[in-house]
């Protein structure tokens, strides 16, 4: 929902960055000039083809250490985000749904769960909850994403499905309920089932004091969830912003246009 | 790795002081006339001191063994004291009279002697240097005929049950280091179980080596007599000195029909210097025998200090059904080296044993799994399950696993898998996006990888070997 008198939650302006280069090799710069605004209750999405730079964008933002950023700058909240390791970010309300999420064996979803939950819980100056209290939190939560009370005792995302592993990361988005969430490809590799039960879970997140950046290449995403604003990322930057209409004008025309134009 | 991954193996050692105690000192070196001194010095009966002489007379023919996949300067063995006790040596008739100097040494190592202090339910024996210092609630145990005392006291008291039981599952040339443990042993545990008992409590030593330059060479031998049980702790810590000291201790374990005896080990000896400098070489012989039908032996180790550890706690499973257990994590940091897994020695029919080993390698050490299951020919129906997993750290540390397998009964099923993995960047990314830093990540992720090792630790040593390993990391990633 777009409110031009929200509160901005991250503001990036000519970003720049680098894949890390490996001895003495100079990396290959990928992000070549990202402006982005996103304000409170705003749903956003960045849409592009494959290399366009989507999802360096969402790892840079988080902070992943493959990147580093040789220009430009970003705020959240008013805080210098670079400034910031990738912890603090995640603290402060940054949450990043992961494209690839990774298997943790012998760790517990519940176990991964309250220990970030308490994290951030002691960084708010709150209580931490002990693992009775949790699981009273956690049973509700997990309705969000409808799934088995069972996977809470299994190792991270070990031996999960891949739309099993995408429900597990919204069910983290669900417990640790972050002001910007960025979810990198959350709808690819799902079936039409687990997009519609991924959708619903962020949807019920939403509120308007906080906002959803969705990295996608599909517009039946936004079936679900409907932008507020859609961005075309080519050649490192945002080459294009429109309303939900321009992902459907997307979907029936393809990018090519697009890059002709840029 | 990056540098998520490169901050956290430097916490310093925290049992590294040492007791300014009078040490009563025999002079460095080996020879027939240091062993009678022993002997002496310890009142022993004469069989012991032929049993020691003959131990030593064998040792002198054998070798160093080379096989292990450790390297080290080659040991001066005559420049080691063989015996160090804390003086004055008399016979201790209550805790009181333990020196105040030393009772407050154990105290900082979190080892309380005042038997009301105690965790409910421990019984501990307290080895200093070469010595018992005090053994807690021998009274209550005696009640009912349970022997838990130091092995010089065995040997005063109970001589025909050290007689009888004494080298038969580490018989005196067994090995180099057997061999010579077996010539100059000083002191260690002893408990014995009598039959139908199931021990009330656990029962612990606890042992300390505080003078430079000696050797300890503990001997521990617990007999669990038909149909009894009993749960065994056993802790390590030595202060930090820049030479290498030598431990060479045996354990032998005997299980009667229907016995069962836990041993859990929480090894944190001084590993030396982050640049290898000092520490603990750390060269056990623990074997237990399953000498009657249905016993069952079961060794949980946690390996974290020592610069160097040549250990393989194994059973020997001759009654029918017996079984035979091994669960270990071995940590290496720095310079560390360890060679360590078990033995598997199936006779009797129905044997089953299960080795779950977990090996960690951080900094610039060497890790090595090395194991041996032996099915007999006359072991029909014998299983094992074999699960070797390692897990590195950083890309300058070794892991290596050498198990070896020998079956001679075709009715045998013998399983082995083995996986290796590393803490990879995505996952500390992963953590760190969640808000968790890389030292909580790190231990999450280590004590996951040892979860199938810890659930068979007694709770509160499973509580010190997970603060344990997390110290022992600290500062090896960030």
């Amino acid at each position: 929902m777009i409110n031009k008198g929200s509160k901005v939650l991250l503001e990036v302006k000519n970003l720049k960055a680098e894949v890390a280069g490996v001895a003495g090799v100079a990396g290959a710069e990928i992000l070549k000039g990202v402006d982005l605004t996103v304000r409170a209750g705003e749903v956003h999405a960045i849409m592009g083809i494959n290399g366009s730079g989507k999802s360096t964008f969402s790892k840079v933002l988080a902070g992943h250490p493959d990147y580093t950023v040789t220009g430009g700058k970003a705020t959240f909240e008013g805080k210098d985000l670079f400034s910031l390791a990738p912890e603090q970010r995640a603290r402060a309300g940054i949450f990043l749904a992961f494209q690839y999420p990774v298997e943790i064996p012998g760790v517990s979803n519940s176990a991964l769960l309250r220990l970030a939950y308490n994290t951030l819980q002691t960084e708010r100056g709150l209580e931490e909850l002990d693992p009775l209290e949790f699981d009273d939190l956690v049973q509700e939560k997990i309705k969000v994403v409808e799934m088995d009370p069972s996977f809470l005792g299994r190792s991270v995302n070990e031996g999960f499905s891949g739309g099993e592993k995408k429900r597990n990361e919204i069910l983290q988005m669900a417990v640790l309920e972050p002001k910007l969430a960025i979810l990198d490809e959350t709808d690819s590799g799902l079936d039409i089932d687990a997009l519609r039960i991924v959708a619903k879970g962020v949807k019920s997140l939403l509120s308007s004091d906080n906002a959803v950046v969705m990295v996608t290449h599909y517009q039946r995403l936004l079936n679900y969830i409907v932008p507020d604003y859609v961005h075309v990322m080519d050649g490192g930057r945002i080459v294009r912003t429109g309303g939900k209409e321009l992902a459907l004008e997307l979907e029936a025309r393809g990018y090519d246009w697009l890059r002709a134009a840029a | 790795m990056s540098t998520a991954l490169q901050n956290l193996v430097n916490q310093p050692y925290k049992h590294g002081f040492v007791t300014d105690i009078e040490t009563e000192a025999v002079a460095k070196g080996l020879n027939e006339d240091v062993i009678r001194m022993i002997s002496k010095k310890k009142e022993e009966p004469e069989w012991l001191l032929e049993f020691r002489l003959a131990a030593y007379r064998h040792w002198l023919t054998m070798e160093e063994p080379a096989w292990a996949n450790v390297s080290y300067p080659k040991i001066d063995f005559q420049d080691i004291i063989y015996f160090a006790q804390p003086k004055p040596k008399k016979q201790l008739a209550s805790l009181d009279e333990v020196d105040p100097e030393l009772r407050r040494t154990f105290e900082k190592l979190g080892v309380p002697l005042h038997e009301q202090k105690l965790m409910t339910g421990v019984a501990v024996d307290v080895i200093f240097d070469s010595v018992s210092v005090t053994t807690t609630y021998k009274a209550k145990l005696a009640e009912i005929g349970i022997i838990f005392c130091s092995f010089s006291e065995a040997v005063r008291e109970h001589p025909e049950l050290v007689k009888q039981y004494l080298g038969s599952v580490v018989p005196s040339g067994d090995n180099f280091y057997a061999a010579l443990n077996s010539a100059v042993f000083t002191d260690g545990s002893f408990c014995y179980i009598p039959k139908g008992t199931k021990c009330p409590m656990d029962l612990s030593t606890y042992f300390r080596i505080n003078t430079e330059g000696s050797g300890q060479f503990e001997r521990t031998l617990i007999i669990a007599e038909e149909g009894s049980s009993v749960c065994y702790l056993e802790g390590c810590t030595a202060p930090q000195f820049d030479t290498n000291q030598l431990h060479a201790a045996v354990v032998e374990l005997i299980a009667l029909d229907n016995a069962d005896i836990k041993y859990s080990t929480v090894q944190n000896w001084y590993a030396g210097d982050e640049n290898g400098k000092g520490g603990i070489f750390n060269f056990v012989t623990k074997r237990g025998l399953c000498k009657g039908i249905n016993s069952k032996i079961s060794w949980t180790q946690v390996e974290t200090g020592s610069a160097i550890t040549w250990k393989y706690p194994s059973c020997v499973l001759l009654g029918d059904n017996s079984s035979g257990e091994f669960y270990s994590v071995a940590l290496t940091n720095h310079l560390q080296q360890a060679d360590t897994g078990t033995k598997m020695i199936h006779v009797g029919k129905n044997t089953r044993s299960k080795i779950i080993a977990k090996g960690i390698s951080a900094g610039r050490s060497n890790n090595s799994y090395r194991g041996l299951v032996k099915i007999g020919s006359r072991a029909t129906g014998a299983r094992n399950y074999s699960q070797c997993d390692s897990m590195l750290l950083g890309d300058r540390c070794v892991a290596n696993t050498f198990p070896t397998i020998d079956v001679q009964n075709v009715t045998a099923q013998v399983e082995h898998e083995a996986s290796t993995s590393k803490i990879g960047e995505d996952q500390m990314f992963f953590f760190a996006q969640r808000g968790i830093g890389s030292e909580e990540a790190i231990s999450m992720i280590i004590n996951g990888f040892c979860k199938d090792v810890f659930v068979h630790l007694p709770m509160e040593f499973a509580v010190e070997a997970t603060k344990l390993l997390g110290l022992k990391l600290e500062g090896s990633i960030g």
